[in-house]
């Protein structure tokens, strides 16, 4: 399995780009070149050079152990997001699926629909206006546009597997449907699940980043990439240089979450690969 | 088709209605009293109340969702808070700029996305397919405000061609003001043109690989008839109904972008409002931004209803 995973070049590229945010995030815990919390006036705005490989901001913090932190803030929302999506989606997914043209299927479906019309974004402005910015409520906001989306893919990969003889033979073997939703549905539906899972993954990796962006998400004096690009923004005429490093740090995270999940689906899915999208 | 119709129509309603119970709902949890807060905390127990009156807030719930709902039908969206002006002027003040930027947006994201999934589609593997498939995957991945930044960066400071933001107005002239909007409107439609490229090509390539085309070219058409005539025709399915759910998301993810121009559009009042605790506007804001989305969706399942006829029948 992890040889042909690692076969996929789309994979492979993701999976470093990844590593390599990850490792600094957990790094970050131990140790920062410098520390982030403190302000250190006369090395404020310095342009990239050793010993501060990315600069400093205005207050002199380094640049580089504010993008380590930050991404252990960048990746913690989205994966709680993802996890909020899952526990809540896929059970009702395979809910709908079992029980399809009922009433429930009917109400989950139409449930999902009306989330469907709230944006994240949108979310968030609610959330935000009635209780106050904070990271909690960006992971809120970005969990429950999740739901919708894994409560899909779970319902339309389960819907097809009912049909299946195996299910049958299940069912004529007095499993109750729940049962067969957990024992035989769940373990089918799971490449889905996991390809589903990197793009929200990415996805919330990305809202998130707006929603600190506009004020919406991690509050100081917590670092984020989406905060350092405001901060950066009224400073972007003398120094460019502070706007770019947080953004690639999105950019090389995101990419590689997307790779990651395109070499999923080519390895789980062959017929894909015949017309990628 | 009409019973179709119909149906649709009677989704859209309860969509509606479940939608604005739901904003309404949550605005109304929220602790503490607009009247107090509008009148800052030395206000007698008298003038509180009778703002309260004025405000309309003295009645049960029921009547004030009641009065909300029938009002909006109405267009009127009530009285803001803090500025104690009809919030409909409010919101009409900055559509002009918020509606327009999402509209350019959303044609430039399709002028560039059609032409370039076609020639990925039909030339598959060759270099300008590789160049769409690597372009897209940046254009997916990169944050469009971060991107709005980079613009700024080098057309604005570097270059001079473009002001880094703000908004002459529409008095100023079609040309400065689509100008003021035309940075903005790249930032947005990069991600939006880049899944829409996609889309674009992915379809196609389905559509392409289908029976009816290789009878097409069978009875003698070229490869470019048979594209033109047969091909891109059920390819454009998948594709406008992807057009039609950017369009709503143009409209909200315009809110971030308008920071980084400082725009005075929707954006910059919804972000006021929160601040000044002005929650009937947040209130109105994110209904219109709900209904745009929820009618999009509604055009979309009519448009494919009209483009394909089994889906009236069978519909989960």
């Amino acid at each position: 399995m992890i040889r042909t995973l690692l076969q996929s070049r789309n994979f492979t590229l993701g999976l470093i780009l990844i590593l390599i945010f990850a490792l600094a995030a957990l790094i970050s815990f131990a140790w920062t070149p410098y520390a982030i919390d403190g302000v250190d006036i006369p090395n404020k705005l310095r342009t990239p050079a050793w010993p501060y490989v990315l600069g400093t901001d205005q207050y002199g913090r380094d640049v580089l152990s504010m993008i380590m932190v930050g991404a252990r803030v960048s990746i913690a929302v989205a994966l709680v997001a993802v996890g909020i999506g899952m526990v809540i989606g896929v059970p009702l997914g395979l809910a709908a699926a079992a029980k399809k043209g009922s009433f429930w299927d009917e109400v989950i479906m139409r449930g999902n629909d009306l989330v469907f019309a709230f944006p994240s974004l949108v979310i968030a402005i609610l959330i935000t206006a009635i209780f106050g910015a904070s990271a909690v409520n960006a992971i809120i906001a970005i969990g429950i546009f999740n739901i919708p989306v894994f409560a899909r893919i779970t319902r339309g990969g389960a819907l097809s597997l009912w049909e299946r003889d195996y299910i049958l033979a299940a069912r004529v073997a007095g499993k109750t449907p729940t049962r067969i939703s957990v024992e035989h549905i769940l373990p089918n539906v799971m490449n889905l699940l996991i390809v589903q899972g990197t793009i929200q993954f990415s996805l919330g990796i990305l809202a998130e980043a707006g929603l600190s962006f506009v004020g919406l998400g991690v509050q100081p004096p917590m670092p984020s990439w989406g905060r350092m690009l405001a901060e950066s923004q009224t400073l972007i005429y003398s120094t460019p240089t502070l706007a770019l490093f947080p953004g690639l740090a999105i950019l090389f995270t995101v990419l590689g979450l997307n790779l990651m999940g395109d070499g999923l689906r080519d390895i789980f899915d062959p017929k894909v690969r015949k017309a990628r999208t | 088709m009409f019973r179709y119709i119909l149906k649709r129509l009677q989704a859209l309603v309860i969509s509606l209605i479940i939608a604005s119970l739901v904003i309404f709902a949550a605005v109304e949890i929220v602790p503490g009293d607009p009247a107090s807060f509008m009148l800052g905390i030395n206000a007698q127990e008298d003038t509180i109340l009778a703002l309260r009156e004025q405000l309309g807030l003295n009645v049960s719930l029921w009547e004030r969702y009641f009065t909300w709902v029938t009002g909006m039908v109405q267009g009127d969206f009530g009285t803001s808070y803090t500025y104690r002006t009809p919030v409909s002027d409010m919101i009409a003040e900055r559509m002009v700029i918020s509606l327009p930027l999402a509209l350019y947006a959303l044609t430039m994201s399709t002028l560039i996305a059609f032409p370039a999934g076609i020639i990925a589609a039909t030339r598959r593997g060759s270099v300008a397919d590789v160049s769409v498939m690597g372009v897209t995957q940046l254009g997916v991945a990169i944050p469009n405000f971060w991107f709005a930044m980079l613009m700024v960066v080098v057309f604005a400071i570097n270059l001079g061609w473009f002001s880094a933001g703000g908004f002459p107005g529409w008095d100023a002239g079609f040309f400065a003001a689509m100008k003021a909007l035309t940075l903005p409107a790249i930032a947005l439609a990069l991600p939006q043109a880049s899944i829409l490229a996609r889309v674009m090509r992915s379809s196609l390539l389905d559509t392409l690989s289908e029976d009816y085309i290789r009878t097409a070219r069978a009875k003698g058409l070229t490869r470019r008839q048979a594209l033109w005539r047969h091909a891109l025709r059920n390819a454009l399915i998948p594709v406008l109904t992807i057009i039609g759910l950017q369009f709503a998301f143009l409209l909200a993810g315009g809110i971030i972008i308008e920071k980084v121009f400082f725009l005075p559009g929707l954006g910059q009042l919804i972000f006021q409002a929160i601040t000044q605790r002005d929650l009937i506007v947040v209130e109105s804001v994110v209904m219109l931004l709900v209904f745009a989305v929820i009618l999009v969706n509604f055009a979309v399942d009519l448009a494919y209803g009209l483009a394909d006829p089994r889906l009236r029948r069978a519909r989960t």
